[in-house]
């Protein structure tokens, strides 16, 4: 078990990913947490943004949605709404998206909806972000 | 006997019925496929977070939280996902018939056109219709499971089942009642859909966990995603139902067409045949008359 840990990203249309990892670095709600082997148990909430995970001399990001993380010992357990990878992001796609989110959002201020609109935003810039420091 | 022409239009009739049909069980088959793959997908997830919820109950101890407490029961509500569209065989009727056993005092809300008009016919309260597309996003979804959470906590309605078609396979959907809210013991939760994935490691009673932000607020979060999620996988599930049950019943109902066809073009020919013999008899017996 010393020096790998599990790592597996689940959302609702199915498993992203499933492999031994080395590191894993996470969006937490309360700032990035990096994982390493042997980690506290730990249950957290996380936000939309980057996953790093370093396997080997390989390293590899998602963009990830909100959801939850579950640490324990060798195990990481990520339970997100959405998880792509930088190749599978298509940019303009996403930032018409995020046009048309943030055009409804001016409509709607408050009520589910509204959250949802913020969701959906989030999750946009997470996927920009990724995608443009991947080119830089 | 029917004449000739008769059955030649009748014949005409099946097979147009046979076409339609055939093209409808096309259609139904590859939804199906889509519907079982979407419906398939969510269990990883499904199981992971049942996981990481019941070993957050575990260790939590008391927790307090409305999803959890059980109230007294006044009004309860009962979540129907029928189809939109009949021609899927027993589907609907196997499902309304459980839901027609409720307590004369639930309220519903229903997802799709069927179940919205039987319960206008029984005369019960309907909270909300809900339209649920075969292409439906878990957005669309999720304002189902939204309307319901609302309703629980200001106390419109005392608990939530849901009723839908389990899907089981291809062949065999079963209706099922699933109890939404209160969640009950959170200790006992199981992967809902199907058998346990393999390798899945049980939940540690020993291990202590951390919690950021803390262990209620973490809770907190967890639940209403938890709700949106059975909803969510539910509905996928009803589906998958749903494209599966309609294209085993447009299949039979192609294969009974063909049948008849076959029977109607057996009398068919034995009707022609009986004109024939008639004719000649009549041709030899006018000769044997002239000579």
């Amino acid at each position: 078990m010393a020096g790998k840990l599990r790592l597996v990203v689940v959302t609702p249309e199915g498993k992203t990913f499933d492999d031994d990892v080395e590191q894993v670095v996470m969006p937490g709600v309360e700032g990035q947490l990096g994982i390493l082997p042997g980690h506290v148990p730990l249950l957290t909430a996380i936000q939309p943004g980057e996953l790093v995970l370093k396997a080997g001399s390989r390293g590899d990001e998602l963009a990830v949605g909100g959801g939850f993380a579950e640490i324990t010992g060798d195990r990481v357990t990520i339970l997100t709404d959405m998880a792509v990878k930088p190749e599978d992001i298509d940019e303009h796609a996403v930032e018409r998206a995020l046009e048309s989110a943030k055009q409804a959002l001016l409509e709607k201020k408050a009520g589910p909806e509204a959250a949802e609109l913020m969701a959906l935003i989030q999750r946009s810039t997470a996927q920009l972000e990724l995608k443009r420091k991947r080119r830089n | 006997m029917a004449s000739t022409r008769d059955i030649r239009r009748r014949i005409r009739s099946v097979k147009n019925t046979a076409q339609i049909t055939k093209a409808m069980q096309m259609v139904a088959a590859s939804k199906m496929r889509k519907a079982q793959q979407a419906a398939l997908a969510g269990r990883p997830y499904a199981e992971a977070m049942n996981r990481v919820l019941s070993s957050l109950a575990n260790r939590v101890g008391s927790i307090s939280h409305p999803f959890l407490e059980k109230r007294e029961m006044r009004r309860p509500c009962a979540l129907v996902i029928s189809t939109d569209k009949g021609l899927c065989g027993a589907l609907n009727t196997n499902l309304l018939r459980e839901v027609g056993m409720l307590p004369k005092d639930t309220v519903f809300v229903t997802a799709g056109k069927k179940g919205k008009q039987f319960v206008a016919r029984m005369g019960r309260e309907l909270l909300a219709d809900f339209e649920v597309k075969d292409d439906a996003s878990s957005y669309k979804i999720k304002q189902i499971s939204q309307f319901l959470i609302d309703q629980y906590l200001e106390g419109r309605i005392d608990s939530v089942s849901v009723f839908h078609t389990r899907f089981v396979n291809t062949l065999v959907q079963k209706p099922e009642r699933n109890d939404l809210l209160p969640i009950g013991r959170l200790e006992k939760l199981e992967a809902g859909t199907g058998p346990a994935e393999e390798g899945v490691i049980e939940a540690d009673a020993n291990l202590q966990y951390i919690y950021e932000p803390s262990g209620n607020e973490v809770l907190s979060a967890l639940l209403p995603a938890y709700i949106h999620f059975q909803v969510y996988q539910l509905v996928l599930d009803a589906k998958a139902s749903e494209h599966s049950a309609r294209m085993v019943a447009m299949k039979s109902a192609t294969d009974n067409a063909k049948g008849m066809i076959k029977d109607l073009t057996l009398e068919y020919n034995k009707v022609r045949q009986s004109g024939i013999t008639t004719e000649l008899l009549e041709i030899a017996t006018a000769q044997m008359a002239m000579a």
